[in-house]
């Protein structure tokens, strides 16, 4: 069913691009000049807008290549394509060394994603020191007042064990500090940003690329977390995004993470709110 | 004629075969996957109260727990409505009215989880998080109201074939005794169909049990115990959707499978006990 549905829309996308005038010219595709065959991809979420832009335009480039792009996140990319299911899965998180031993697995970072704290938007708060968030966090601080906001207690939402989000989030804002056990448990990047959007006492953490004006960005240490602190390094709390193969990648494995992490994969980055590189 | 008879039996037999091969396969392939849990002496870490997963603690108890709390609110929601329900449609309610409850429950168990947990995410956990203070509105008691409805359906609908096959036997008999309507269906019909609404409570209880979503999206899913009904929990099945998709080889993932293996063993109980409710007790209204 599913794989019928990627087909049509696969069939969908080929019929609608090959109307418009070609305009990607001499844009890196000609590295697909000659290619074909099937390239499979699975994993992390944040990944798909990005791979499934870069597919569009390579199999509009190049008919022979079909590429279908499939989600189930971080730890279903690393099994998937450890077990040779597909060609290229994605995780938002770096490998671990079992993960990397046990499949013999290759990492290729093609993108950088900044995770931010987040509150409502009618929270006056827009600043927080380090040890703040981790008070907060940690359950220790419980009311705004503490931190000079209104009298209201604090409602914690954190994310789930596989998140990527959550790991970068506890490594570099937290510093591995623990987070309090009665924070809610949100599963995903956009059900985080729903659950601070209709809770006034909310803080939590999402990408920055997920961020828009239904929450409002908090800094830590007076450092906003936007794309530019991300890109120029001021903003800490960043993480990579990658694509992962089994040993060697492929000819057309190969051609596709080259394409990612040339200029023309890092507009495609861009347009999609992350920050091109990481390489 | 013998030669179809013997092909479909054949048939029947396969796909009955098939099938119980699968459950026995699910079975075999979460025990492998378990047993070093289980063998490993790491069962007693999961059987503590403390799931910290970055500082190596890897107890379920809570979710064990928050299981066991949610299916026992949801089931306190469900059973005195799917009771009410039953006999309203039964013949305590006037005709007409209880025809549209019933098509309404039908509609009722038609409708996605996804749906119920959705609406309830968008109203009645601003409620009560609004109404309570100190809930951040992601609670048990938001998750067992919506679990409650959402199995109601599955009661009222079994509960209510039950009791229609001890109707068709005791209606004449009830009558012949000058027992009115409501008379016979409080004193006769509803006590003789007990073997009947037990398995149909079962039933419910076991798709609370094995529900997912709602608790998913509205019990706010903290490992903690619960101190009140506005806290936090997370179940066993919101446990394995939220950390199956961890690293295949931590000892976080394992503990998915030792979660997995308890939820088929309730099920396989209750389907057990559901079963040997009928088979004993099945036959009583028609030989009594």
């Amino acid at each position: 069913m599913f794989r019928r549905i990627t087909f049509v829309f696969l069939c969908l996308c080929t019929a609608v691009f090959s109307l418009q005038p070609v305009w990607a010219g001499s844009s890196g595709l000609s590295a697909f000049d000659g290619l074909s065959g099937r390239l499979t991809i699975a994993g992390g979420t944040a990944h798909i807008p990005v791979m499934k832009q870069a597919a569009r335009q390579i199999m509009r480039h190049n008919p022979d290549i079909a590429i279908t792009v499939a989600g189930g996140g971080s730890g279903v990319g690393v099994q998937k394509v450890g077990a040779g299911l597909v060609d290229i899965g994605n995780t938002g998180r770096a490998l671990s060394d079992e993960e990397r031993d046990k499949f013999g697995l290759k990492s290729y970072a093609f993108a950088v994603d900044g995770v931010g704290l987040a509150v409502h938007p009618d929270n006056p708060l827009n600043n927080l020191s380090k040890d703040q968030v981790k008070g907060i966090f940690a359950g220790e601080i419980g009311s705004w007042k503490q931190v000079g906001g209104a009298d209201r207690q604090i409602n914690l939402y954190t994310r789930d064990e596989a998140s990527g989000t959550r790991s970068v989030f506890w490594k570099k804002a937290l510093d591995k500090d623990p987070v309090a056990v009665e924070a809610n448990v949100i599963q995903s990047n956009g059900a985080m940003k729903v659950a601070i959007s209709r809770d006034p006492d909310a803080i939590g953490y999402l990408s920055i690329g997920h961020m828009d004006d239904s929450v409002s960005g908090v800094a830590i240490d007076g450092v906003s977390p936007t794309r530019e602190n991300a890109k120029d390094g001021s903003y800490p709390v960043v993480r990579k995004l990658y694509m992962n193969t089994k040993g060697e990648p492929g000819k057309l494995a190969r051609a596709f993470i080259d394409y990612l992490q040339g200029p023309r994969g890092g507009q495609i980055v861009s347009e999609n709110g992350f920050i091109p590189g990481g390489q | 004629m013998h030669f179809s008879e013997t092909f479909s039996r054949m048939l029947l037999y396969t796909a009955a075969i098939v099938s119980m091969a699968c459950v026995m396969a699910v079975f075999a392939f979460l025990v492998y996957f378990a047993w070093p849990v289980l063998a490993g002496g790491e069962w007693k870490d999961l059987l503590s109260l403390n799931w910290r997963p970055f500082q190596a603690h890897y107890g379920i108890l809570p979710m064990i727990l928050g299981s066991m709390y949610l299916t026992v609110l949801a089931m306190l929601v469900a059973c005195p409505l799917a009771a009410g329900v039953c006999l309203f449609c039964s013949g305590l309610g006037p005709g007409p009215a209880a025809g549209a409850v019933k098509a309404l429950v039908r509609f009722m168990s038609g409708i996605p989880t996804v749906v119920y947990g959705f609406v309830a995410a968008f109203t009645l956990v601003p409620f009560l998080r609004s109404h309570f203070s100190g809930s951040t509105g992601y609670c048990l008691l938001a998750a067992g109201l919506i679990l409650g409805f959402l199995i109601l359906p599955t009661i009222v609908l079994i509960g209510l074939s039950a009791l229609e096959r001890v109707d068709q036997e005791l209606s004449l008999t009830c009558s012949a005794l000058g027992l009115s309507r409501v008379q016979s269906l409080i004193h006769v019909i509803f006590p003789a169909a007990w073997p009947g609404l037990l398995a149909a409570v079962l039933l419910g209880f076991a798709r609370a049990v094995g529900d997912t979503l709602i608790a998913l999206m509205l019990a706010g899913n903290a490992p903690q115990l619960p101190g009140s009904l506005f806290d936090s929990i997370r179940t066993l099945t919101a446990h394995i959707a939220l950390v199956v998709a961890t690293d295949s080889q931590s000892q976080a993932y394992r503990s998915v499978f030792a979660a997995g293996c308890l939820l088929f063993f309730i099920a396989a109980a209750v389907n057990i006990t559901v079963f040997r409710v009928r088979q004993k007790f099945g036959g009583l209204s028609r030989d009594g």
